[in-house]
């Protein structure tokens, strides 16, 4: 009797948990979907037709999302802009974690306060000066200055997250490397780096992100079309098809999907880099 | 000194700069393009200017002093405050609650981590887009328009029908709850990390003592995800409290009084009524404001994981 | 060989320079133009085709939106000195002066005045207005043309005839009182009456100015702005008590304080209410979501016959031309071209805007004439002699706000917004003290 009143509970509870966790995906995909959904439709039903799965179906609105607003060039530029400033916060950061954590020398804590603070002073509206000095530096309107720019925006919490990580590193691989005579060059990158990759995935979605969803700075610094990632394209877009709905969900459609590609393939190594990250408190 | 001793000095010099040089591309991109631009909005902060004029006027901590005075800054400061308070109720409590519920050796367990990890993917840009059709009052010859009142007339729900973004006590909750709903996802994952890094003995050792499922909860979970709850506190203040793409995507200009933010405020200054000066002030103090509120979480949880 | 940082170091370094040192030629051939006007652009664009297919000149023209970030733009490359040869200012008298002052804008006075003011007066006197700064002007700038004006646009109400013939009318209203009563019967067929972008506050400003110049006139609304006379006064009372009976009526859409304009339009054209009020260039928008829309323009009705109702109007957009350019000829020569009957009758056509050539006002689709038949009552803020402070509007707009979600009553509107103003008239004395 009683084992199977246990059961119904456990049953029972495994139910709501797993109602809960539904419902809770739903109210996440959904808003996602209905932004699909929409850019199939045309501009007379979009209104009024609320069904779920659209009696109409047309594709027209992508090819004429993708021309008029010339995604093409801005994809591209944001895959650009997104690998290579990446990969850039990996290697600068990894490098400065690295020192911070294990390497000593003069200024080491203040410098490493000094990133510190900076995660938490914002800099809304530095954009006069910053403006000011990138034209001085010859930087405006450049790819690399954008980029640099960008690594910039990124830096202090990689560093941050990254030097506590390699606190935890075991120290006894470092140490037979140093033994071996290696430089701390070399120890940087066969020993270090690969004990920390979970961590260097947490800071490559982090960082992506930013980079992809990124407009204010871009529309700021960059002149030339031809340079333009794509989030600013998305701007203009919204504001020269305000009112054509359809192409506007598939235009914001096209802006979206590639960044939840690049999520679906580095998620499954994820994990293991939060936990660590996390548990430096 | 002995050859010994001045190369042994030497060698440490040698030592210091090898190791300074890994930090010297990080400093030197951060002092350009922070420092700089910081040290600048700190001296811009004590003048006056309009953002077009080629001299700026000094006025010392005058900015300040009417900073302290301005109700539209506090109630701004109020506002972020809100939308942070319900991030950090709602939200966390949301995401503490679903990486619980996936703490299991569950099937779908991927598959929710993948899922609820979207919205943190979308662009402030976009989930403002659509949350605002979704929560659009207005009808189209009597058939509402916005799918959450369209939701509730369907359910006969009429009286909870509402002009969401428009109606004053309801604009920043909603934006609240949206805000959430974007940031759930980074605390979720982090949740669930930290739980599955719990040892599973403790649990058995505590069950053993005869604890219960509440008892478990507060003897093992709570203590061991400190400092895992602390970083998320810790990064949610910051990052909601500096919220802002997301409200100008959903309200543009509208209902500022009851809806504005410390970001939206120094934009606003800026770009609106040509205040650099006093947008820089804005700018320091929140600043402060900031790092206050953080040194005082780290503080607090400093003290909490010693108990 | 012993892989060691400062090699790294050095190799980065050496990249990094190589790359920065990309050639800057400024090519003296082409003229940018900058612009925030996404409706715009592709007309633009192909002006531009046009203009290198007749003179062999590029002009390079760049779309920044929304114009917040234009604005941010251009206020970063004013500083940074590296402002485009031809861009638009799109703020306040004041903040143009302040361009002029510091010598970002070119004065265009002589450029007008050539050939026996051949350009000058080809344009509508209106339209250059905006873009002239008078004798005496309070702003301290030399007086002179100082931008050339791409087309005009007015503010006006609209009303759906095919919604009021339903409610049983078939003109618009020739008085406020009318305009309520209409209202009403339109609410009893389940219509919404009114519907306007207020969810920015410029638009909300400009029609509690229209009725501030029905009720008391421009001389005392520029007393006001002098400080000469409080928000607290009955005049100033009575227009806040416009936006309090338009509540109170019913007549506004729910949601209008946070609607922005395209939101707005989107409801006129999509017939969700009998009236809007809206911008000429609402033509275009209009056609693209309803083709079959049937509805015309009107001024606000009147509520006080003492005074005309006035309208803002001839504000278009305009460009300026970068002081320190070399490419100052060849941007002016651009734009004499643009404002040209040819290119007037184009731009006209396919924007469905009002032209700044006198000319090509002959030719424009039918519709946009009717909003052309009210210009002489058409006034607009950059004209007036005096401005009120961007603080103290702001206030009163979002005191506006306030009326009509229900949250504050006319006259604490009128108590703060008055209040504020003493606090700027002091700080004004007290920096004039200090100079």
């Amino acid at each position: 009797m009683k084992t199977n009143k246990y059961r119904m509970l456990q049953l029972l509870g495994s139910v709501i948990i797993h109602a809960f966790l539904m419902v809770a995906a739903i109210t996440c995909l959904f808003p996602l979907f209905w932004m699909f959904r929409s850019s199939l439709m045309s501009l007379d039903t979009i209104f009024t037709d609320k069904s779920i799965i659209p009696a109409v179906i047309n594709f027209n609105n992508y090819v004429t999302a993708w021309i008029e607003g010339g995604f093409g060039i801005y994809l591209w530029n944001s895959i650009l802009y997104t690998v290579v400033v990446v990969t850039g916060i990996v290697i600068i950061s990894s490098l400065a974690a690295f020192a911070f954590s294990r390497l000593e020398f003069p200024g080491k804590n203040f410098f490493f306060i000094m990133f510190l603070a900076a995660m938490m002073i914002p800099l809304p509206g530095g954009f006069v000066p910053l403006y000011v000095l990138m034209t001085k530096l010859g930087l405006a309107n450049t790819r690399i200055g954008y980029i640099l720019c960008m690594i910039n925006v990124g830096l202090s919490m990689s560093i941050i997250l990254l030097k506590t990580f390699f606190d935890k590193m075991p120290t006894d691989l470092e140490d037979a490397a140093r033994i071996d005579g290696c430089s701390k060059l070399r120890i940087w990158w066969h020993v270090g780096l690969p004990l920390t990759k979970p961590a260097i995935v947490v800071i490559i979605i982090f960082n992506s992100l930013n980079v992809w969803n990124e407009y204010i700075l871009a529309q700021l610094l960059l002149n030339e079309n031809s340079l333009m990632p794509l989030q600013t394209g998305l701007m203009k877009f919204q504001g020269s098809h305000s009112v054509d709905y359809p192409v506007l969900m598939a235009g914001l459609t096209i802006a979206a999907v590639p960044i939840i590609f690049v999520f679906l393939a580095m998620q499954k190594h994820s994990l293991k880099g939060i936990i660590t990250g996390a548990t430096v408190g | 000194m002995s050859n010994a001793l001045v190369k042994q000095k030497s060698s440490l010099f040698h030592d210091n700069l090898t190791s300074f040089l890994f930090i010297v591309p990080a400093v030197m991109i951060f002092s350009v393009f922070y420092i700089y631009p910081f040290c600048d909005i700190f001296k811009l902060s004590l003048h006056e200017w309009n953002g077009i004029d080629l001299q700026k006027q000094f006025v010392g901590f005058d900015n300040f002093f009417e900073l302290i005075n301005d109700n539209d800054w506090w109630g701004s400061l109020w506002h972020a405050g809100f939308i942070t308070l319900v991030a950090l109720t709602f939200q966390n409590l949301l995401a503490f609650a679903l990486a619980f519920a996936c703490d299991r050796e569950l099937k779908m367990k991927n598959f929710y981590r993948v899922v609820f990890f979207i919205p943190p993917v979308l662009s402030e840009v976009v989930v403002g887009l659509i949350w605002t059709w979704i929560l659009y009052s207005g009808t189209q010859s009597a058939e509402h328009i916005g799918l959450l009142n369209y939701f509730l007339d369907k359910i006969h729900l009429q009286h909870l029908i509402n002009n969401w973004l428009s109606n004053p006590k309801t604009a920043l909750p909603c934006i609240a709850i949206v805000h959430s709903w974007k940031g759930f996802g980074w605390g979720f994952i982090m949740f669930l990390a930290g739980l599955q890094t719990i040892d599973r003995q403790l649990y058995e050792a505590a069950k053993v003592d005869g604890a219960g499922y509440w008892g478990m909860l507060t003897n093992v979970t709570l203590p061991m995800m400190t400092p895992v709850i602390c970083v998320v506190v810790i990064l949610t203040i910051l990052g909601s409290m500096q919220a802002f793409v997301l409200i100008i995507s959903m309200m543009g200009n509208g209902l500022a009084d009851y809806t504005s933010v410390p970001v939206t405020q120094i934009l606003d200054a800026m770009v609106g009524s040509k205040r650099f000066g006093y947008a820089c002030a804005q700018g320091v103090s929140f600043g402060l404001i900031l790092i206050m509120i953080s040194f005082s979480v780290k503080i607090v949880s400093d003290k909490l994981k010693k108990i | 060989m012993e892989l060691s940082i400062k090699k790294v170091l050095i190799i980065l370094l050496l990249t990094l320079v190589c790359l920065g040192c990309a050639k800057k030629q400024k090519d003296t051939n082409t003229v940018t133009l900058w612009h925030w006007m996404t409706d715009r652009e592709e007309v633009l664009q192909e002006l531009a085709k046009r203009y290198e297919e007749q003179t062999g000149i590029k002009i390079k023209i760049d779309l920044y939106a929304p114009s917040d970030s234009y604005t941010r733009k251009v206020i970063a490359s004013a500083q940074a000195k590296v402002l485009p040869d031809i861009f638009g200012i799109l703020d306040k008298k004041e903040v143009f002066a302040a361009f002029i002052k510091n010598g970002f804008v070119s004065e265009l006075t002589s450029e007008f005045a050539k050939n026996n003011s051949e350009w000058e007066k080809s344009l509508f006197p209106k339209a250059l207005d905006i873009n002239r700064f008078e004798e005496d002007n309070v702003y301290g700038v030399k007086p002179g043309i100082y931008g050339v004006p791409l087309d005009i646009t007015n503010i006006q109400m609209l009303y759906n005839k095919k919604l009021l013939k339903k409610a049983g009318f078939d003109r618009p209203p020739k008085t406020f009182d009318e305009f309520l009563v209409m209202i009403g019967a339109l609410k009893r067929i389940g219509i919404t009456g009114f519907v306007s972008g207020w969810g920015e506050l410029w638009l909300a400003d400009c029609f509690a100015s229209n009725y501030a110049f029905n009720i008391m006139g421009e001389e005392k609304i520029m007393a006001t702005y002098r400080g000469e006379v409080p928000y607290t006064d009955p005049d100033w009372i009575k227009v806040f008590e416009v936006f309090e009976t338009l509540k109170n009526k019913g007549a506004l859409i729910d949601g209008i304080v946070t609607k922005v304009n395209k939101f707005a339009e989107q409801d006129f054209a999509l017939e969700r209410a009998a009236f809007a009020f809206n911008g000429s260039w609402c033509v275009n928008v209009y056609q693209k979501m309803n083709p079959d829309l049937d509805y015309a323009p009107m001024i606000p009705p009147p509520i006080s016959l003492d005074f005309p109702m006035k309208i803002w109007g001839a504000a278009g957009s305009s460009f300026v031309v970068n002081n320190s350019t070399p490419n100052k000829n060849k941007a002016i020569a651009f734009l004499k071209w643009l404002t040209a009957e040819e290119q007037q009758t184009f731009l006209s056509g396919e924007t469905k805007n009002l032209p700044a050539n006198r000319k090509a006002l002959l030719s424009i689709p039918k519709v946009l004439s009717d909003f052309a038949k009210v210009s002489d009552q058409t006034t607009h803020p950059t004209i007036w002699k005096y401005n009120e402070a961007v603080l103290v509007t702001d206030k009163f707009d979002k005191g506006i706000q306030s009326i009509i979600i229900g949250d504050k009553t006319p006259r604490q509107v009128a108590q703060e917004v008055q209040d504020l103003k003493q606090k700027v008239i002091e700080k004004e004395n007290r920096r004039k003290k200090i100079q």
